[in-house]
């Protein structure tokens, strides 16, 4: 236990650092950089929490995948690579203000729910085949809708970026 | 473990990616603090999954919400680079052309 809440703090601590300059440093591809480090942080926090195929997914689809999407962005919008100025609006108080409020009350809200609720010491292992099982009898109808979504934005993002 | 730990974690990376969203002018930073949010979510899920006697449905819905967030990235990309090619800039705040 005692080495699972150590994990859970540096992870939690890295995470923290890493998604504050996500949404403040002043280079694109940086910030890319640092997300990567949030995701993987959150692939940590799920193993931590008995879901492994959830982590594994999240790093092929998220660190794999999606960081090299945002990369690509990066590079065909021709972002500068260096340092820019023009990359926040020139207002950020409504942004704090809006976030602190938000922290405040989730903090609150969840501290007043759920105390010092503890999970449980060694939880059952979900394991892949119990996730298959129930992607395909349970949640059909949304795994279809899934896919649907998929293609659609398969379909969509080629008309959209096309070059005619 | 308690389960505020990671639920508190979720909220602080929901409210980093709040301020993102509202902050940030260049849209491809705006979709990363979109994915921020997007990750909150997951570890909500889990964390309650998990409260549940390692409910299975938790983990499907995380699984999907990663697939809804890749779908989201590639269209979200795609719209920028068409903003990009019609207007040379893909600042948020110069979108304005749609106001009355």
């Amino acid at each position: 236990m005692v080495a699972q809440n150590v994990s859970f703090g540096i992870i939690a601590a890295i995470m923290a650092v890493a998604a504050v300059r996500v949404v403040t440093v002043r280079n694109v591809v940086h910030a890319a950089l640092w997300l990567v480090l949030v995701l993987a942080g959150a692939a940590a926090q799920y193993i931590l929490l008995a879901a492994e195929f959830v982590a594994v997914t999240q790093v092929l689809v998220y660190v794999g995948a999606i960081v090299v999407l945002f990369l690509f962005g990066t590079m065909l919008t021709r972002s500068r690579l260096g340092k820019e100025d023009q990359l926040d609006n020139p207002s950020r108080v409504v942004g704090i203000l809006v976030a602190l409020i938000l922290a405040g009350t989730l903090t609150y809200v969840l501290v007043d729910a759920f105390h010092a609720e503890k999970l449980a010491e060694d939880p059952k292992l979900v394991s892949t085949a119990d996730i298959g099982d129930s992607i395909f009898s349970t949640y059909l109808l949304p795994f279809w809708a899934l896919s649907f979504v998929l293609l659609a934005a398969l379909v969509g993002a080629i008309v959209l970026a096309r070059r005619d | 473990m308690l389960i505020n730990q990671f639920l508190l974690l979720g909220a602080f990376l929901f409210c980093t990616g709040v301020y993102g969203v509202l902050v940030r002018r260049n849209a491809v930073l705006v979709l990363m603090s979109i994915e921020l949010i997007l990750n909150s979510v997951n570890l909500n899920l889990l964390a309650f999954a998990m409260r549940n006697g390692s409910d299975v449905s938790g983990h499907v819905f995380a699984l999907y919400v990663v697939a809804v967030a890749a779908a989201e990235v590639g269209v979200g990309l795609a719209l920028v680079l068409l903003i990009y090619r019609n207007r040379r800039s893909i600042a948020l705040d110069e979108l304005s052309s749609m106001k009355g």
